[in-house]
């Protein structure tokens, strides 16, 4: 076996402090598979070890709440005995160097993580960041990622309802692939990693262990540079199929009485999934590498502990059930291998040829492994900047037209039709909606879900910036008539050695800290991808936000597309003029300086309340949040979702109608009301102290805007839907 | 009327095909791909999903599994068989009905609304249509372009055998209203007999008001 040295140690991505500190918790000095078992827990994506003193500031409870972080994933209560369990996670790494496969393992990691707690997965949703279109290996790069998403997602069944895409030349050298999963079970049947019972099976169920993924861990906490091709063999190669199959049988296997702890092999496979469930047991776990299934011959413990190898999982049984459990994966066919059993030495001890080839203290792995409190510098709100000069001559309807088919703003459903978003016949409100629904099977409740983040206002204030993530959520859920519980995150952040990257990385986390606990919406699971650098430049702070609410009925659904002509169309909430950072300024004009909007959480709630109360009492026929594009954009999409036009009215000089309508101000509404409920609704409104601006209302196919512009529906939606088409024709 | 959805390793519109049967009225089991029987059964259903993961080619694998010999005598003895999507991609690779189905003409998958006609209403799939019908279904699949030669088409068309193709909303088949490049706009066929119909369509998907649309119903009421 290689002899293991300081050197070794580094190559392991390791710190030469952290390898003297693992000779010191062993008390000697550790073999080639004990470095390679450590340097896969002490990354920073096993091991959060840069981030962790700074998520455990988060809120993570409300009356919801299950399981917050800390298992696979999070649980919260849907009433009647229901709970969803859900969480988000990134595979932007493998996805940059092998985007179909990448992205691909990161929806199937995310399933298991779902699946694992007992859940029946019943939703994808996804967040996904590509380079500039321009840039050379965009186009491969997109193409390679959807295919991927879709081509696992599609295959095992489970329907991809919602996200995001964006492009922006800070994702040239990093691109982003967040794959967030959302699960059903009853609450009495919820599973959980924490094993018990000393000499009791542990089983390995799945696939058989290859050589692909070794290292994947290591590599997505470690930046690229001109060299990262050569990482291919690190990432995985999924099987979706079998994954299905292994869905199956675990879900057949949990209506029996025979499961202690179940976890999945993600991220450092066969090691973190044994770790974990002895750690969080406080027992040992002692196992015989030469019963492990594996694909390929002569592998070493190294290998076999360090290979991350898709869709395989661990289960701790009760003693005596494993011919039970045995027949139901025989069934399934799919591997089924009794490998070690639990301890009470609280070590990781593996044997391979008849030899102890690891003995590791547990403790050492899991609650001794290296912590850090960076360097950070906390960023002060921009100084605000007058856009007048770029915009009194402004044309409004020429530039409503940059911005609809603007490859940010454009329609999407290139992506989201290679996605099968139907299966399972749940599916109320499909993508290109504020929120995805999902009805809970077989009952009148559905499951609202969303993803959202805007990066360049992340990167001109990071804390308004995932502050506003966090409410954009908010909105999203509250837009279709659902109730908001909880959130998931994945912050997708730079190297966090330098303090300029650890600073957006905790004035982000408290400004999401802020945001939820303002509006009692909890974080209940996450993931932090950190090193998203090539040769030293890095992304924009990106902290991803998946949001679930519930409604209570679905027959209370709202949508945003136009109901009927001749109806009333109002703005809620305050208007201020903020362009800085808006699409239009960012991305037409191109100035990329000045703050984000400002966050008022008292208003968003509020607001938020408001439209709840008025879908809930059934007094709006039509509801979309305000974000990107401001009032007109999001007023044409409302038509160009209908086929209904709209007239409305603005008043003012050019300057003062360009920041009425395309401001992106926040903690605002559009909604659309029948005349008859106007007075009704001004008159709460009034009693709320509810900010409401009537602004005109719908008509028949045209879109207007009385002296400025007045142009066909249709046309609208050409502009809009023609840019994925382009951009892929060849 | 009874029926048998056949589940397939990797089958995965077993469970939502089931619901719509149930809900108009035909009693439904499910049936193991390994299982050497079919119950007593009127109707058997191939579901839509990817079966053995769609290895080697679309629904090969599953043609050739145990229980496709039942399914085969069973249509032999002129019990109506139905396959969609997945499921008539077994049935064209186990010769129950003729042609190919191949990779979408744009090469990628698609999941979307789409309209067919129905251009023979006298089957026992779609007695309850009314001809030249216009049906508005949901499609996703990665090869559900239909191909035959010259000589077969021509034998489905004096068949009467093709029975849905793709068109717009106001019926008209041409090529802006072809999604996969099937050729002649094909989603659906029957054998000569008439008790064995494949589409790629998936009517158990617009069968519900709630997912926006009840005419992939009227093949269920046709059947009961």
């Amino acid at each position: 076996m290689q002899k293991v040295s300081k050197e070794l140690a580094i190559k392991h991505g390791l710190t030469a402090e952290e390898y003297n500190k693992i000779i010191k918790l062993m008390g000697r000095n550790p073999n080639l598979v004990e470095l390679g078992i450590f340097s896969a827990m002490w990354n920073e994506h096993c091991s959060y070890k840069s981030s962790r003193i700074w998520l455990q500031t988060l809120p993570t409870k409300n009356k919801y709440v299950i399981q917050g972080p800390g298992e696979n994933a999070g649980v919260v209560d849907f009433g009647d005995g229901d709970v969803v369990i859900f969480k988000i996670e990134s595979h932007n790494h493998p996805s940059y160097i092998e985007p179909y496969q990448g992205a691909a393992t990161g929806v199937g990691g995310i399933l298991r993580d779902v699946f694992t707690m007992g859940a029946r997965p019943v939703a994808n949703l996804n967040s996904i960041r590509f380079g500039s279109p321009n840039h050379e290996k965009t186009k491969y790069l997109l193409n390679g990622v959807v295919s991927g998403i879709g081509g696992y997602g599609n295959c095992i069944g489970v329907p991809t309802v919602g996200g995001e895409t964006e492009f922006d030349e800070c994702y040239n050298g990093n691109i982003l692939v967040n794959a967030m999963n959302i699960g059903v079970a009853k609450k009495n049947k919820v599973f959980y990693s924490i094993a018990s019972g000393i000499g009791n099976p542990v089983v390995y169920v799945g696939s058989k262990t290859g050589r692909d993924g070794i290292h994947g861990a290591t590599m997505a906490s470690a930046e690229f540079d001109d060299d990262s091709e050569s990482k291919k063999p690190t990432v995985q190669v999924g099987d979706p199929f079998t994954e299905k199959l292994l869905l199956e049988a675990c879900l057949e296997l949990m209506q029996k009485k025979s499961i202690v702890s179940i976890q999945d092999m993600g991220a450092a496979g066969l090691t973190s999934s044994s770790i974990e469930m002895a750690s969080k047991g406080d027992l040992g776990i002692k196992i015989n590498l030469n019963l492990i299934p594996c694909r390929e011959n002569n592998m070493t413990p190294y290998e076999i502990m360090l290979s991350e190898s898709q869709e395989r999982m661990l289960i701790v049984l009760k003693k005596g059930k494993e011919k039970e459990a045995r027949k139901i994966f025989e069934k399934w066919g799919l591997d089924f291998a009794i490998i070690g059993q639990l301890t009470n030495s609280k070590k990781l001890e593996l044997e391979f040829n008849k030899k102890n080839v690891c003995s590791i203290p547990i403790h050492s792995l899991g609650d001794n492994a290296p912590k850090y409190k960076r360097d950070f510098i906390t960023y002060s709100y921009p100084k605000i900047i007058n856009h007048d000069s770029d915009i009194e001559k402004l044309d409004i309807k020429n530039s409503l037209i940059k911005i609809l088919s603007h490859h940010n703003y454009s329609n999407k459903s290139w992506v989201w039709e290679q996605y099968d978003h139907m299966v399972m016949t749940d599916t109320i409100q499909k993508p290109g909606g504020d929120s995805a629904v999902v009805r809970y099977h077989g009952k009148n409740k559905g499951i609202a879900a969303t993803v959202d983040c805007v990066p360049r206002y992340c990167k001109a204030h990071p804390k308004s910036g995932a502050m506003q993530a966090v409410c954009e959520t908010w909105r999203n859920l509250i837009s279709v008539g659902a109730q908001p519980i909880a959130i998931t995150n994945c912050l997708n952040f730079g190297n966090p050695e330098k303090k300029e990257i650890m600073g957006q990385l905790v004035d982000s986390i408290n400004g999401m800290k802020e945001a939820c606990e303002a509006l009692n919406y909890p974080v209940i699971s996450g993931n932090v991808s950190l090193y998203n650098e090539t040769n030293g430049v890095a992304i924009y702070p990106t902290p991803t936000i998946g949001g679930v609410g519930l409604l209570k009925n679905i027959n209370n659904m709202m949508t945003f597309n136009f109901k009927n002509t001749e109806n009333i169309i109002a703005v809620i909430g305050e208007t201020s003029g903020h362009l800085s950072q808006s699409a239009l300024i960012y991305d037409i004009i191109g100035d990329k300086d000045g703050p984000p909007p400002q966050i008022n959480l008292k208003e968003e709630k509020k607001n938020g309340l408001f439209v709840t109360d008025l879908i809930k009492t059934k007094l709006v026929q039509a509801v979309h949040d305000v974000s990107h594009g401001g009032i007109i954009v999001t007023l044409a999409e409302m038509c160009m979702a209908s086929n209904i036009g709209a007239k409305i009215k603005v008043s003012g000089s050019n300057s003062v109608k360009i920041k009425y309508l395309f401001s992106e101000d926040q903690a605002r509404y559009l909604i659309e009301i029948s005349k008859k409920n106007l007075e009704k609704i001004k008159k709460i409104a009034n009693d709320k102290n509810i900010k409401i601006d009537i602004i005109g209302k719908t008509q028949s196919e045209i879109f207007e805007i009385e002296n400025d512009l007045k142009i066909s529906v249709k046309e609208l939606k050409t502009k809009n839907e023609s840019w994925f088409k382009n951009y892929n024709k060849n | 009327m009874k029926a048998s959805v056949i589940v397939f390793p990797g089958s995965n519109c077993d469970r939502d095909v089931k619901i719509s049967l149930e809900k108009f009225g035909i009693k439904t089991s499910m049936v193991w791909h390994a299982d050497a029987k079919l119950p007593k059964t009127d109707l058997v259903v191939l579901p839509g999903g990817f079966s053995y993961g769609d290895y080697l080619r679309c629904g090969s694998i599953a043609s050739k599994s145990r229980i496709m010999k039942e399914v085969t005598a069973h249509s032999k003895k002129g019990g109506l068989v139905m396959g969609i999507c997945n499921g008539f991609q077994v049935l064209v690779e186990s010769q129950l009905l003729p042609g190919v189905l191949i990779r979408n003409i744009n090469l990628k998958f698609i999941c979307k609304n789409i309209t067919v006609k129905v251009t023979n209403n006298k089957t026992n799939f779609t007695s309850k249509t009314s001809r030249n019908s216009v049906l508005e279904i949901p499609i996703a699949h990665n090869e559900g372009n239909y191909f035959a030669n010259k000589d077969l088409i021509n034998e489905l068309e004096d068949n009467n055998q093709i029975v849905l193709q793709y068109c717009d909303t106001a019926g008209n088949i041409n090529e802006q209203s072809n999604p996969n490049g099937s050729i002649k706009n094909i989603a659906g066929i029957i054998n000569k007999k008439g008790n064995v119909f494949g589409l790629m369509p998936h009517p158990e998907r617009a069968s519900d008001e709630l997912l926006g649309g009840m005419d992939g119903s009227i093949i269920f009421k046709s059947l009961k």
